[in-house]
């Protein structure tokens, strides 16, 4: 009996097909949202997780300036080459400080060019920035004191002025140095401020001072702290430290800033999470919307539904009868919805997900979730009219309109 | 079949519908004593109550008072279960506005009874294209209400209560769009079902032509049984 009543329902479902396509894409639609922006938000929160793990959380970056943004540079005195040694010699839970100069400069090879980030600064700088050089070396101590013209370059330089061909050894120009490439630098890959960390041309801070800026100020520091060193601590003995290099009053506001990347992690993080809810909002509101047409969709095919279980009753079906035949109906189309919708939002995720570059992540907790909700819906409001129906007199139910 | 004994009973049954004021009292106490194997056709004007009794006698509707038996079993006392076994197994259905399934062809309209009775698939088909045949719908199994006329969805509606074989055929104006001729080849069915096949049948009908198949004719008037004679000219 069980059999025939599925077989009923998926008649019913076979002949009312406008109906149980509005139905069904309800719930594909709803489901497919929720997955969508769910699993794309984590992905997107793992990203920038996974980005800032790749800078390190042990890094500090200290610039001139007051802590109130970049625009905001009254009073920024530059730093100088002695500000890093300083650091470097009397803090001890310090494991590497760079001075970095830098600017924007176009890099000339052949008759390629390609506008990038000149970087003046020590070998310091890979350890302080968590990078190593993949092939090729360092600078020589020798190179560092002269100020030689040697530079060590970013993939995205590599692909940009030399594409496949080899690079070590050859020259590229910047401005009006010329320098020979010895090494190039392992990736990182994109940062999530949208700043490219492959992007820059490394070389030595005495040729940047001589060559390019033309004076002996250093732009920015920055410091690795040795692992499982408090960084809180570091950064407060920097601040102290340089308070007093500055010659700062104990009135006066610092004219520096001591970044921590475990606040900009906080930060970021906290940003796409928030995103995160905002969009599942959204999405959740569409899979709400999606069970309101659902329905409406069943409400509007009551009285007709109302009569049919009427005609059922009168010729001898029982009340379970008709009940079991509309709960698999609905669980027959809520299912089918909701399976849809989840490859569908499994399509357009992984889709998204390369558009905007972010890992793919299956979340299978989100999956199960908008299953059992479209279930639910379906079930509520295919069900219980149905149910209230098949307890009326058979009379009753035949004579609704 | 046990010709002769009690099918139906009615103690003074009643039928109020709506409430106090609004109410309208449709049955005004109805005596009525079925036997197995009658041809029985309820007559009256419109709004006397004819309706509303055979629904009451199709276990579709409950009496406001009285006691309805049948085959000595009270009605009243069985669960909505019961009474709806009571349908499937005994009695056929004809109603005045046919109720046929929209969308739904005329063969699966008539095997629909058959389902709900457990019939193997083979056997409803075949015992569905018998009862369409007999009411003359041969080669209009695939069509759906939409697409049948009134007097073609009322014989389907025909075919879906006999294709039972049930013990008691109820049908509300079974003819009642349908032209002479096949108003008669319906009769001829009735009476047939009747004399062969033992099956009880009453009949609601304003046609006089008609009423004069049955064996017995009853008169409704204001909700009262009214006349309730043999019929001296049976054809
Ligand atoms: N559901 C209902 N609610 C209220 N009153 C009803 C209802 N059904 C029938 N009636 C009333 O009960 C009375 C009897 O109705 P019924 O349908 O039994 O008449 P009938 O003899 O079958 O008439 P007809 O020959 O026109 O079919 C009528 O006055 C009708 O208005
Ligand atoms: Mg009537």
């Amino acid at each position: 009996m069980l059999w025939k009543t599925i077989l009923i329902a998926l008649r019913e479902i076979r002949r009312n097909v406008l109906r149980s396509f509005l139905t069904v894409l309800g719930i594909v639609i709803g489901v497919a949202a929720v997955i969508t922006m769910v699993t794309i938000g984590g992905g997107a929160t793992v990203q920038v997780r996974q980005q800032i793990a790749s800078m390190g959380n042990n890094l500090l970056m200290m610039s001139p300036g007051k802590r109130l943004g970049p625009g905001q540079s009254t009073g920024s005195i530059p730093f100088k080459e002695n500000d890093a040694d300083a650091i470097a010699k009397e803090i001890s839970s310090i494991a590497a400080v760079a001075p970095v100069s830098s600017q924007s400069i176009m890099a000339i090879f052949g008759n390629q060019n390609w506008t990038t980030q000149v970087t003046g600064t020590d070998n310091h700088f890979l350890k302080a920035t968590n990078r190593s050089v993949k092939a090729g070396r360092q600078f020589s101590d020798s190179e560092l004191r002269s100020g030689a013209a040697v530079c060590i370059i970013g993939e995205t330089v590599r692909k940009k002025l030399f594409g496949g061909q080899g690079t070590l050894g050859e020259k590229i120009r910047l401005q009006k140095l010329s320098c020979d490439v010895i090494g190039l630098l392992e990736e990182k890959g994109q940062s999530t401020m949208g700043m490219d960390q492959d992007d820059l041309v490394v070389i030595p801070l005495s040729t940047f001072h001589r060559r390019i800026s033309g004076n002996q100020d250093v732009g920015l520091i920055q410091i690795s702290v040795q692992q499982g060193s408090s960084t809180e601590k570091a950064q407060s003995d920097i601040r102290r430290l340089m308070r007093e290099r500055r010659h700062l009053s104990a009135s006066d506001d610092d004219n520096f800033n001591v970044m921590d990347m475990k606040e900009i992690t906080k930060m970021l993080t906290g940003t796409t999470q928030l995103l995160t809810a905002l969009l599942s909002a959204v999405a959740a509101v569409s899979l709400l919307v999606g069970g309101i047409g659902i329905m409406n969709i069943m409400l509007v095919s009551v009285t007709e539904r109302t009569r049919e279980i009427g005609v059922r009753l009168a010729i001898g079906a029982l009340e379970n009868d008709v009940l079991t035949q509309f709960l698999v109906e609905a669980v027959v189309l809520s299912s089918l919805g909701g399976l849809v919708g989840i490859a569908l939002a499994t399509a357009a995720s992984f889709v998204v997900a390369r558009l905007m570059q972010v890992p793919y992540i299956f979340n299978p907790g989100i999956n199960l979730l908008s299953f059992i909700f479209s279930a639910a819906i379906g079930v509520i409001f295919g069900f219980f009219p149905a149910r209230r129906a098949a307890r009326l007199d058979p009379i009753d139910a035949l004579r609704h309109e | 079949m046990n010709t002769g004994q009690h099918l139906i009973e009615f103690r003074g049954v009643t039928k109020v519908y709506g409430e106090r004021h609004a109410s309208m009292q449709a049955l005004r106490g109805i005596d009525l004593h079925i036997v197995e194997g009658e041809f029985v056709a309820i007559m009256g004007p419109s709004g006397s109550g004819k309706s509303t009794c055979m629904n009451i006698l199709g276990c579709l509707d409950t009496p406001t008072s009285g006691t309805y038996l049948f085959r000595d079993v009270d009605v009243g006392q069985l669960t909505r279960n019961q009474r709806a076994l009571l349908r499937r197994y005994y009695q056929g259905f004809v109603f005045q506005g046919y109720n046929l399934l929209n969308r739904t062809s005329a063969i699966e309209n008539v095997e629909l009874p058959l389902i709900y009775r457990g019939a193997p698939a083979h056997e409803r088909h075949e015992q569905a294209l018998r009862a369409l045949n007999t009411v003359g719908l041969k080669g209009w199994e695939s069509h759906t209400p939409g697409e049948l006329s009134g007097g073609q969805q009322q014989r389907v509606a025909i075919a879906r209560a006999i294709v039972t074989e049930p013990a008691v055929l109820l049908a509300d104006e079974p003819t009642g769009n349908l032209d002479t001729a096949r108003s008669r080849e319906i009769m001829e069915l009735l009476n047939s079902l009747n004399i062969k096949e033992g099956i009880t049948i009453i009949m609601i009908t304003h046609e006089p032509d008609m009423a004069a198949y049955a064996k017995r004719i009853i008169h409704f008037r204001d909700g009262l049984v009214e006349t309730d004679e043999q019929n001296g000219r049976t054809k």
